[in-house]
C-alpha cells in the first residue's frame, strides 16, 4: 500500500470529499484553492478560484455537477465542477464552516461562525437548478447553540439537521420549523469539542470525532450512541468504511504545539478500529502534522488523508487489508 | 437547573459590580470552629488540635523567667539587656516587651514578657535562650505563653494511666499470601492514588484501593512493604492492612518536605525546611526522627540548612537522605557527614557513639553497607597533590579502620556496594599527566575475604567516559555502561568466574547499545539497558547467564524504569515531566509487552516491596534445581486462565457482533421503507444505492485487416 502524495496545497488541509461515483476526489485547504483531483492516480484535474479566505468545507452534488465550498472569507460559494466557473455566491457576516447538500440536491445546509456580534447558525438555502435563478435567501436559520458549530449534516430524508460543534452536544432539529428535537447528553457523549462528523453511507448512523480522545457512532434517528472509539490523541477526523466494518480516526496533538515535539510523539497516524468491536486494527503513518480531513472512497477500496502538512495521501488498500481478522 | 449553574465568569463579572476582592488566598481562609461548610476533613482531630493552638492567639509571646529583681532604678538597665539579648533572635514588637512591677515595692517581679512578629521568632527564642545564663543565680526559663495553660491543667494528684485491652492488629503482610502471587504497585494521575494488583496472566490490573486527595505532595512504601506513607501539610502518615489500607499512625511534623524509612522500617525520618525571619540567614531545617509503630518522636535535630549540607550537596541545599541508616535491616545505626567528621548515632539511646563523632578531615562522602555495620568514607585529595585521596572503610561501632587505600590524583571518586555488602567498587575519576582531562578507573574491594583484598580494574579503553555502573543484585557481576555519546559500550564483569575465583574478569561488551542507565532484575541474570532521556525510551532486554539480548523494545519517551520485587516483571513510565503519552506499561522480564495504561498527568509508579524471602539459601538452591517440577503447577494454572479468557472473549465477541447485526437490520428495514419517499426526493430518479452499477468487463475484438501470404513451403 505504497500511498500517492498529492502535493499541490500550499497550507494545511481541511476538508475532503469523494463524489459519488468515486473517481474524483475534492479536497479544501487553509490557501484559499480548493482542488479536484482524479481520485486514482492522484493527478490533478483542477482548482476552484475565486476565494478569499481558508476553504473549511465543501459538498459536491449526486451527479457532480455542481460543487459548494464554504469559506472564512465569509462566502458559499457555488461551482461547475466540469469547468470550473463560479455560479453564485452567498455571502454572510461571518466565517461558513460547514455546507452539505440535502438527498435530492435541492437544499443546503451551511454553519457560520460565532464573529463579531454575530453568534453561530446553522442557515438553510434552497439550490436551484438552475444558477441564473439562485437566490439569497435562506429558507431557515437556527440559532442556539454556544460557540462554533463544526459540522451540520441533514437526517434521513431532509427531515431532520444534525449539528455538532465546540459545546460537545450533537442536536438534531428538525429542517422544517428548526425546532430542537434531541440533544445528546452531556454527561455520556463527549466531553469536548467535537471537531468532525461523518455519516455512514445510507445515512442511518454517524460517527463524531472529538478533542476529547474519542469518536463515537451515533444512531441517526434516535440519537442512541452506539459505540465508542478510544483513541491516545484528540481526533480531527473520522470517516468510516462503506464496504467493511471499519471506521478511521485521525488527528494529533494541536497544530500549535506540534513544532515542539517528536513526530513519533505527535501520533499522526491515521488509525483503524474495528467498528464492532471497537478495537483498533492498525494505523497508516506519514504525514509530518496532525490529520485535519480523512475520506474514504465510496468503493472502500481506497481511502484519503489530509494533513497540517498540506499534503493529500491517497491511500490504495492491499489486498491483505480486505481479509483482516481480529 | 441553569441559573444555578453560574459560570465563573458570571460570577467574577458580579463580583466586580459589587466591588469584591476574588483573588482570595485559600490559605488565609479560617474555617469558624466547629463550621466545616460540610466538608468533612478526614484529619479531622489533627484539625482541632492545631485550630485550638491558634485560638488563644500568643503563640508569638515568650515568658522569661528568672531575671533579676531589680528596684525602679536599675529597671530601665534591666530592660535594656533583655532587649538586647532579644532582639538578636528576631523583631520584637513594637510595645511587645513587659516586664511588670509590684505595685508597692517598685519592683520588678522578675519575669518578663516578649512579644515577637511570628510565632516561629517565639519558639527560636524559646528554644535559644532557655537556660541562659545572665550570671550565676540567674539562669533564664523560657516558655511559650500558650503552654501555661497546658502546664496548669496538669491534674496535681497523679492518676495510673489507663491500660486499654489488647486488641490484635491487622495483618500488615497479607498481600503477600496472595492465591496468585502477584504483585502490588501504587500509583499517582492526576488527585487519584491507586493501589492496584499486577495481574500480568489477564493483561490488566485489579483495583486494590483507591483514594481521591490521598495525599499532597507525594507517596511512598516502606523499604519491606508494609506501609504506604503519605505526605500532608501537618506531616507524614502511614496506611497498611490486610485487604484495604486503614490510616496506621500519623507522624506530626508541620511542612514536612521529605521522608525517610529507616531499611527495617523501624523508624522514619522526615524534614522540613522552613524561610528565616531575616533574608540573609540560611533556613532553617527541622529534621524528625519518629518510631514508625509508636508514632514517637524519638530524636529531633533542628539547625540551619548549613549544617546538614556539608559535602555533595553545596549550595543547592542537603542532599537526602541527611541520615543514612546503616547495619542493614536491624536499623541499629544512622549517620549524618558533617565537617571533617561524620556522626554516627545509635538507636538503642538516639545517642552518637562513645558520645563524639568520628572525625575525618575533609571527608566529603560516605556510605554504609548495605548489610554490616561497615562504613565506607572518602577524603579528597589535599594540598594540591602532597595528600592523597583515601577511601577507607570503617568498623562500627568500635570505629577501628578496617581497610584503607591511597588514591592519587584523583578529582573525584563514587562508592558502589554490591547488595550483599560482599563488594564495594570505587568509582575513582584520576586526572591524566597533563591534568587537563580525567580518565576512569574501579578500585574493587572484597569485603568478605581475609584482610579485604583489592583490586585495580580499568577500561580496555581508558579514555572512555562512565555512563553508569551497577551490580547484580545478591550477584558477583556488575555491568558499565562506557564510551562517548552516541552509542556507548556495555561490558559486564564477574568477580567469580568458574577457573578465576579470585580475580575480575570481563564476560563480554556489547558494541554500540542505545543505552545510559542499567537495570538489573531484584533477583540477579537479567538487565535492562535502558536509554533514558536523550534515547527516547529505548529498552533491551538482556539475559547475562547466556550473554544474549531476548528482546528489544521501545516505550517512547520513558521517564522511570522499575523491575517488580520479584524480577517476573517490569514497568516502565511516562510521568508528567513530559505532557504527553502520560502512563505506563508493564513488561514480562524477557521483554514482552503485556499491557499498557494511558492516565494524564501520571505522576508515581512505585511497586510494593517484599521483605526478604524466609528460604534458606540451601533451599532456594534446591528449587532453582528442581524448577521444572514447581513450574508444571504453573503453567497448568496459565493454561487454565487462558482457556478461560478466550471463552469469555469469544462470548463478548459474539454478543457484539449480535447487537449490531440487530442494528443493521433495523436500518436496513426502515432505510427500504423509506425508498420511494427517496427517490420523490430526487424527482424520481430510481437510483439508490441499491442498484449498484457493475463493473462489466466486455472484450470487443475488431478485424482490422484480412490479408492472405502464400508461404513457400521448404523441405
Amino acid at each position: 500500500m505504497r500511498p500517492i502524495l498529492m502535493k499541490g496545497h500550499e497550507r494545511p488541509l481541511t476538508f475532503l470529499k469523494y463524489n459519488r461515483d468515486g473517481d474524483l476526489l475534492f479536497s479544501c485547504a487553509k490557501d484559499h484553492t480548493p482542488t479536484v483531483w482524479f481520485a486514482d492516480n492522484g493527478e490533478r484535474l483542477g482548482t476552484y478560484r475565486g476565494h478569499n479566505g481558508a476553504v473549511w468545507c465543501c459538498d459536491v452534488s449526486r451527479d457532480s455537477v455542481r460543487l459548494i465550498t464554504g469559506s472564512a472569507d465569509q462566502t458559499v460559494k457555488l461551482w461547475n465542477v466540469k469547468t470550473g466557473a463560479q455560479l453564485y455566491t452567498f455571502n454572510f457576516g461571518s466565517p461558513a464552516r460547514s455546507v452539505d447538500f440535502s438527498v435530492g440536491d435541492k437544499l443546503a445546509v451551511i454553519t457560520t461562525d460565532p464573529f463579531m456580534e454575530l453568534t453561530s447558525a446553522i442557515h438553510v438555502k434552497r439550490i436551484a437548478r438552475d444558477p441564473t435563478e439562485q437566490t439569497e435567501e435562506s429558507v431557515l436559520v437556527i440559532k442556539g447553540p454556544q460557540g462554533r458549530i463544526n459540522r451540520a449534516v441533514w437526517g434521513p430524508l431532509n427531515r431532520t439537521i444534525i449539528s455538532a460543534g465546540e459545546d460537545a452536544v450533537i442536536r438534531i432539529w428538525d429542517s422544517e420549523t428548526g425546532k430542537l428535537l434531541m440533544e445528546s447528553d452531556k454527561d455520556s457523549g463527549h466531553k469536548k469539542t467535537i471537531t468532525s462528523l461523518s455519516k455512514s453511507a445510507d445515512g442511518s448512523h454517524f460517527l463524531t470525532g472529538s478533542l476529547d480522545k474519542s469518536a463515537q457512532l451515533w444512531d441517526a434517528r434516535t440519537l442512541t450512541r452506539i459505540k465508542t472509539y478510544v483513541t491516545e490523541r484528540p481526533v480531527n477526523a473520522v470517516a468510516m468504511s462503506p464496504l467493511l466494518d471499519h471506521v478511521v480516526l485521525g488527528g494529533g496533538q494541536d497544530a500549535s504545539a506540534v513544532t515542539t515535539t517528536d513526530h513519533r510523539a505527535g501520533k499522526f497516524e491515521a488509525k483503524f478500529y474495528d467498528k464492532i468491536l471497537q478495537e483498533e486494527i492498525g494505523g497508516v503513518k506519514g504525514h509530518f502534522g496532525p490529520l485535519n480531513a480523512l475520506a474514504f472512497n465510496p468503493d472502500g477500496k481506497s481511502f484519503s488523508s489530509g494533513g497540517e502538512d498540506g499534503y493529500v495521501r491517497l491511500h490504495h488498500f492491499d489486498p491483505d487489508y480486505f481479509n483482516i481478522k481480529i | 437547573m441553569a441559573a444555578e449553574v453560574m459560570l465563573m465568569n458570571e460570577v467574577e463579572s458580579k463580583a466586580a459590580q459589587l466591588g469584591i476582592d476574588l483573588s482570595v488566598d485559600l490559605n488565609s481562609i479560617q474555617l469558624p470552629p466547629g463550621e466545616n461548610f460540610g466538608i468533612v476533613s478526614d484529619d479531622e482531630d489533627v484539625y482541632l488540635d492545631d485550630q485550638l493552638e491558634f485560638d488563644s492567639g500568643f503563640g508569638n509571646v515568650i515568658v522569661v523567667d528568672n531575671l533579676p529583681v531589680v528596684p525602679r532604678e536599675k529597671f530601665e538597665k534591666l530592660e535594656g539587656v533583655i532587649r538586647k539579648i532579644y532582639s538578636q533572635i528576631g523583631v520584637i514588637k513594637d510595645d511587645g516587651l513587659w516586664m511588670p512591677t509590684d505595685p508597692e515595692t517598685k519592683k520588678t517581679l522578675g519575669y518578663c514578657f516578649i512579644e515577637y512578629n511570628t510565632p516561629q521568632e517565639a519558639e527560636l527564642a524559646k528554644e535559644k535562650t532557655n537556660g541562659y545564663k545572665l550570671d550565676r543565680s540567674h539562669i533564664f526559663a523560657v516558655n511559650m505563653f500558650d503552654d501555661f495553660d497546658k502546664y496548669m491543667r496538669v491534674p496535681d494528684e497523679w492518676a495510673p494511666p489507663e491500660i486499654k485491652p489488647y486488641t490484635p492488629g491487622e495483618n500488615l503482610q497479607k498481600w503477600l499470601t496472595d492465591e496468585k502471587a502477584r504483585d502490588q504497585f501504587v500509583i499517582r494521575a492526576g488527585t487519584d492514588t491507586e493501589v492496584l494488583w499486577n495481574d500480568a496472566r489477564q493483561s490488566k490490573t485489579e483495583l486494590v484501593y483507591k483514594r481521591t486527595y490521598w495525599t499532597e505532595s507525594f507517596v511512598q512504601w516502606s523499604p519491606l512493604g508494609t506501609y504506604l506513607a503519605t505526605v500532608h501539610r501537618q506531616g507524614a502518615a502511614v496506611w497498611g492492612g490486610a485487604t484495604t489500607f486503614n490510616r496506621l499512625m500519623r507522624y506530626a511534623h508541620p511542612q514536612v518536605k521529605l521522608i525517610d524509612f529507616s531499611p527495617g522500617e523501624k523508624f522514619l525520618v522526615t524534614y522540613s525546611s522552613h524561610e528565616p525571619s531575616n533574608p540573609r540567614d540560611a533556613n532553617r531545617v527541622v529534621i524528625n526522627i519518629f518510631d514508625v509503630r509508636t508514632g514517637k518522636v524519638m530524636r529531633d535535630f533542628k539547625g540551619s540548612a548549613d549544617e546538614f549540607s556539608v559535602g555533595a550537596g553545596g549550595v543547592a541545599g542537603v542532599s537526602w537522605p541527611v541520615f543514612r541508616w546503616g547495619g542493614g535491616k536491624a536499623d541499629k545505626y544512622f549517620a549524618k557527614l558533617g565537617k571533617n567528621m561524620i556522626s554516627v548515632y545509635e538507636t538503642d539511646t538516639f545517642s552518637l557513639i562513645d558520645k563524639k563523632s568520628l572525625k575525618v578531615e575533609n571527608v566529603v562522602d560516605f556510605s554504609w553497607s548495605p548489610t554490616d555495620p561497615i562504613l565506607a568514607l572518602f577524603v579528597p585529595e589535599l594540598g594540591g597533590g602532597n595528600q592523597p585521596a583515601r577511601v577507607s572503610l570503617v568498623q562500627i561501632p568500635s570505629k577501628t579502620e578496617l581497610r584503607q587505600k591511597n588514591l592519587f590524583s584523583v578529582s573525584d571518586c563514587k562508592m558502589y556496594w554490591q547488595s550483599n555488602g560482599d563488594y564495594l567498587a570505587v568509582k575513582a575519576d584520576r586526572y591524566t599527566k597533563t591534568k587537563k582531562s580525567t580518565y576512569t578507573g574501579f578500585e574493587l574491594f572484597r569485603i568478605k575475604e581475609r584482610d579485604i583484598p583489592i583490586e585495580v580494574l580499568e577500561l580496555d579503553n581508558k579514555s572512555d567516559k562512565i555512563i553508569a555502573f551497577a551490580w547484580e543484585p545478591k550477584g558477583h557481576r556488575f555491568a558499565v555502561i562506557h564510551g562517548d555519546n552516541p552509542r556507548p559500550d556495555i561490558s559486564f564483569y564477574s568477580m567469580r568466574t568458574a577457573h578465576n575465583t579470585g580475580r575480575v574478569s570481563k564476560l563480554s561488551t556489547l558494541k554500540g547499545k542505545q543505552a545510559n542507565a542499567l537495570f538489573w532484575s531484584p533477583g540477579g541474570r537479567f538487565i535492562v539497558l535502558a536509554g533514558l532521556k536523550g534515547f527516547n525510551g529505548q529498552l533491551e532486554f538482556f539475559s547475562v547467564d547466556e550473554l544474549e539480548t531476548m528482546a528489544t523494545a521501545e516505550h517512547f519517551m520513558a521517564t522511570e524504569i522499575e523491575w517488580d520485587p520479584t524480577g517476573r516483571f517490569v514497568a516502565t513510565a511516562v510521568t508528567s515531566v513530559h505532557e504527553m503519552e502520560n502512563g505506563f506499561n508493564i513488561w514480562s522480564f524477557n521483554g514482552k509487552l503485556l499491557y499498557r495504561i494511558l492516565k494524564d498527568h501520571f505522576f508515581q509508579f512505585l511497586w510494593r516491596p517484599r521483605p526478604p524471602s524466609f528460604l534458606t539459601p540451601e533451599k532456594e538452591e534446591e528449587i532453582a534445581r528442581n524448577l521444572k517440577k514447581y513450574s508444571k503447577k504453573y503453567e497448568a494454572e496459565d493454561q487454565d486462565v487462558s482457556m478461560l479468557l478466550s471463552e469469555q472473549d469469544r462470548e463478548k465477541r459474539r454478543k457484539l457482533k449480535e447487537e449490531w447485526e440487530k442494528w443493521v437490520s433495523e436500518w436496513k428495514q426502515t432505510h427500504e421503507e423509506e425508498n420511494s419517499e427517496r427517490q420523490k426526493l430526487r424527482d424520481g430518479e430510481a437510483s439508490d444505492e441499491e442498484e449498484e452499477y457493475e463493473a462489466k468487463e466486455i472484450e470487443v475484438e475488431e478485424l482490422l485487416d484480412v490479408s492472405e501470404e502464400v508461404l513457400p513451403f521448404e523441405d
